[in-house]
């Protein structure tokens, strides 16, 4: 499949459009909203099927050393895309160190719920895709919030002014332990304790019903996008904004060359690469609210969310979903 | 006539995610109670701001209000500031008064 009928596939399927049609309510500014309880409801659900079927599926082989080579690859990728973000965006931008080292340390983290979607476009596309991804998700969420930190001390930004210091350890305990991570790993232990009998036991609800409630998931996170895109032209400068959109590509790039020689499989592949491409806007944002609380959260949420998550939702994952094919085992 | 007891109000307007770090730094100080209530949207330094369509804790705000005795005010203020310097918020004290004073 080319990359055109990837996109238009993607571009056509209902996740898309619903998301699309968030994106144009909030963009019109109507009033359509999804209550916060049933939003965050409904991430919990998300991440509780793709936890339990990622276990389940890795109930099947155990643990592997490709499930060992992929996952060191994801924590390296995580420290090494913040650096490679923080100068990019010091030399063609005039973000200060440390805006640099906190929108670097979204960039380096993923997006669990462009993986959700790119989970489903694999898997609508015909490719099955390694169970142990979940686990590679969870352990890329935090390396890259350490690397941007470090950035940040090295250039001399952050912490001068009095108050509470952030303490290393709490902080990667509080974002490590945050609720989407413990339902995303709490579900593939359960998943993978209880293996496919287990799944069988609860598929009529957490695998029949996927597919509807992503859509409306995707609905809520078009609103949310939306919204930051409505933001973007007030707080981005053409070069942070067209970062936004090029970082991605070059993270999805490094990702390929990382995964090539891991012999992972098309779909699997693709995960990797769209995890490496995604960009954080729970966990990340939180943890430098409290660790750089200088950095101004306006710049890294609104990038983020108002600019690479949609690039990422309608043309990025097609892309990567190609690039993963050819670099499949 | 009820017979009232003078106290001090503080009334700490914070973002979200540095909420635990406050509460903590109140038990510590001695605090009896408090209460926390989420904020819709408001107008700042950097213009609106509102909690709508954020997924998750940062740019939301959180008020807490708790009502000391005012020897305990200049300990309370002291961590209160400890947390805050750094983050988004403001401080207001004010003088009230309580019909129960055991409770504060």
């Amino acid at each position: 499949m080319d990359v055109f009928a990837l996109a238009q596939n993607n571009l056509l399927s209902p996740m898309v459009l619903f998301f699309a049609l968030g994106l144009a309510a909030a963009l019109g500014r109507s009033d359509l909203t999804i209550p916060e309880a049933i939003a965050k409801t409904l991430a919990l659900y998300l991440m509780m099927s793709i936890g339990f079927k990622g276990g389940a599926e890795v109930a099947k082989t155990g643990f592997t050393v490709a499930m060992a080579e992929v996952m060191l690859a994801g924590i390296a990728l995580s420290f090494l895309i913040p650096v490679i973000g923080f100068f990019t965006l010091r030399t063609v931008s005039k973000l200060s160190a440390v805006d640099a080292a906190a929108v670097a340390a979204h960039y380096g983290s993923i997006s669990i719920v462009t993986f959700v979607a790119a989970t489903e476009v694999v898997s609508i596309a015909g490719f099955p895709a390694e169970g142990f991804m979940v686990a590679v998700a969870a352990i890329m969420e935090t390396p890259a919030i350490l690397s941007a930190l470090l950035l940040a001390r090295r250039a001399g930004a952050g912490s001068t002014a009095p108050g509470e210091g952030e303490k290393l350890g709490t902080l990667l305990r509080e974002v490590g332990l945050n609720g989407s991570v413990v339902m995303l790993v709490g579900s593939f232990l359960i998943g993978w304790a209880t293996g496919p009998k287990g799944l069988q036991m609860i598929a009529p609800f957490i695998v029949d019903p996927f597919r509807g409630i992503l859509c409306l998931f995707l609905l809520d996170m078009g609103l949310v996008a939306g919204r930051g895109m409505r933001e973007a032209g007030k707080h981005l400068s053409p070069p942070v904004l067209i970062f936004g959109l090029v970082m991605p590509l070059v993270s999805a790039g490094l990702a390929a060359l990382a995964i090539w020689p891991l012999g992972l499989s098309a779909g699997g592949a693709a995960l990797f690469i769209t995890l490496a491409a995604s960009a954080s806007y729970i966990a990340v944002p939180a943890a430098m609210r409290l660790a750089l609380p200088e950095a101004k959260p306006a710049i890294y949420l609104t990038l983020s969310l108002g600019v690479t998550f949609p690039f990422n939702l309608s043309l990025g994952i097609p892309l990567y979903l190609l690039l993963g094919q050819r670099v499949a085992g | 006539m009820v017979q009232t007891y003078p106290k001090k109000r503080i009334e700490i307007i914070l973002e979200a995610p540095a909420l635990h770090r406050l509460t903590a730094r109140l038990d510590e100080a001695g605090v009896k109670g408090y209460t926390i209530i989420p904020a819709l949207a408001g107008h700042g330094q950097d213009g609106n701001w509102s909690r709508e369509g954020l997924p998750g804790d940062a740019g939301r705000m959180v008020m807490v209000i708790s009502v000391v005795d005012p020897s305990l005010a200049d300990a309370v203020l002291e961590g209160v500031y400890k947390v805050l310097a750094r983050q988004i918020g403001i401080v207001t004290i004010t003088d009230v008064q309580v019909i129960r004073p055991d409770h504060f």
